[in-house]
């Protein structure tokens, strides 16, 4: 019960003290993130048929950033 | 700074993630791609083409529409033990709107897959924010499907519903470095099974019976790097999702990915990707007593994937950058519980996967 009265106390007092840090990329640094090669999704098409592979073949599903598409292809 | 100013920031965070549906700051460009694929293996072969076309109205919308066909020769080890040889064709569609507001972009996409025993239409809804400086990209999306289940000769007998609930963070760590963690929640009702798989109960065949509902979830870490020198291009990922279900099946998949540039014209992928799952609770090769649920689906097996691939891109000069691309993948299924009948040897087979697509921007 004291650790549920104190932890807020001790959070509050301990953010205070802290700076939200800034962005420390700028934009005029990020040639290289704009390339495709860093990007997903730079192939739609290809990349759904290689998730929908998985899909319909593995129990696992999601959490890819690619819809795979409903089917009854079981 | 004060605790008061921090509480501020993290509040008008949460408004612009909550209260202003937001992605990228720019809208997809506008492209034409078209894909012939090729999946060939365990006795399935599953060809077609594919097609996608995006343009953007009045740099706010981007509309595009896709078309998708399976045409599928299916010969699987199920089919040659317990049932016989078929061929049919799916074909899917979509429609999606991206619309950009300042640093946010709304999406939303119709999508319908069409075979003869099998319907199902889905509809999402995405959001994402680019926001800290355009170093933080916060995305949110829902989707729902709305299956109708037939069978050959029966008809549409039964429904299936599907929401998929998805969160994701992709941050600039460096001016060479990149991470995502993304979560997607699916929750499934009504007919999850095959109307035409069976299962095998002290040796006897019987139709399998799956539960009625699902619950899954999964996060997936991802990295991506730009390890090349002055003058080079070469990137290298890797990405590890962990899954779980409450069928108790547990799944990890590891990838790693590298891909380079060779002068200014050709573009090499490679990648390595594992998986590795638990059986579900109600999964048995040959069930030794009659039980609720009893399925003999090898998908929810205990088993392991291995995909070696490699893809080459080559960029014409020209206005439209036309862009021709060949991929290859072999893929390995090794079960550990499902029984190939013809041997009595545990089931494995190879698989070959082939993409053949030309992308243009205009």
């Amino acid at each position: 019960m004291t650790m549920r009265l104190l932890l807020p106390l001790v959070l509050a007092a301990v953010l205070a003290g802290c700076a939200v840090p800034e962005p420390w990329v700028k934009p005029y640094e990020r040639e290289r993130l704009a390339d495709p090669i860093m990007q997903t999704g730079r192939t739609p098409l290809a990349d759904k048929h290689r998730e929908h592979i998985h899909v319909v073949r593995e129990g696992a599903r999601g959490a890819t950033g690619v819809q795979g598409g409903g089917c009854g292809c079981n | 700074m004060a605790a008061t100013e921090l509480v501020r920031r993290v509040w008008q965070g949460l408004l612009a993630l909550f209260a202003v549906p937001a992605t990228a700051a720019v809208l997809p460009e506008d492209k034409a791609e078209g894909l012939y694929h090729v999946y060939d293996g365990g006795g399935v072969k599953a060809t077609g083409p594919a097609l996608l076309v995006r343009k953007s109205l009045a740099e706010r919308v981007s509309l595009s529409g896709q078309y998708y066909v399976d045409a599928v020769s299916n010969a699987s080890i199920d089919v040659v033990t317990t049932a016989s040889p078929f061929k049919e064709t799916r074909k899917a569609w979509g429609l999606g709107a991206d619309w950009l507001v300042r640093d946010s972009l709304l999406s939303v996409s119709v999508d319908k897959s069409d075979e003869p025993d099998y319907v199902a239409q889905t509809v999402s809804v995405d959001a994402s924010n680019d926001t800290f400086g355009g170093m933080t990209t916060v995305s949110i999306g829902f989707s729902r499907a709305r299956d109708d289940v037939g069978r050959k000769n029966v008809g549409f007998f039964d429904k299936a519903t599907h929401w998929q609930y998805r969160a994701g963070v992709t941050q600039i760590l460096s001016p060479r470095w990149l991470a995502s963690l993304n979560f997607e929640a699916v929750n499934d009702e009504g007919f999850l099974g095959s109307p035409y798989r069976v299962a095998r109960v002290f040796g006897a065949f019987i139709d399998e019976r799956v539960p009625r509902t699902r619950s899954s979830r999964a996060v997936k870490l991802r990295s991506v790097a730009d390890v090349g020198g002055e003058g080079s291009r070469l990137a290298i990922r890797g990405e590890y999702r962990r899954y779980w279900d409450n069928w108790d099946i547990k799944a990890d998949t590891l990838e790693f990915g590298a891909a380079r540039y060779f002068g200014t014209k050709w573009l090499a992928d490679a990648s390595l990707r594992w998986y590795k799952q638990g059986k579900a609770l109600f999964y048995s090769d040959n069930a030794p007593g009659e039980t609720l649920y009893v399925s003999r689906n090898r998908q929810l097996s205990t088993f392991k994937t291995l995909g070696i691939g490699g893809k080459l891109t080559y960029t014409f000069e020209g206005p439209w950058a036309v862009k021709l691309s060949g991929a290859y993948e072999r893929k390995q299924f090794r079960f550990s519980d499902f029984t190939d009948l013809r041997t009595d040897k545990p089931y494995s087979y190879d698989a070959n996967v082939l993409q053949l697509f030309v992308t243009a921007n205009f």
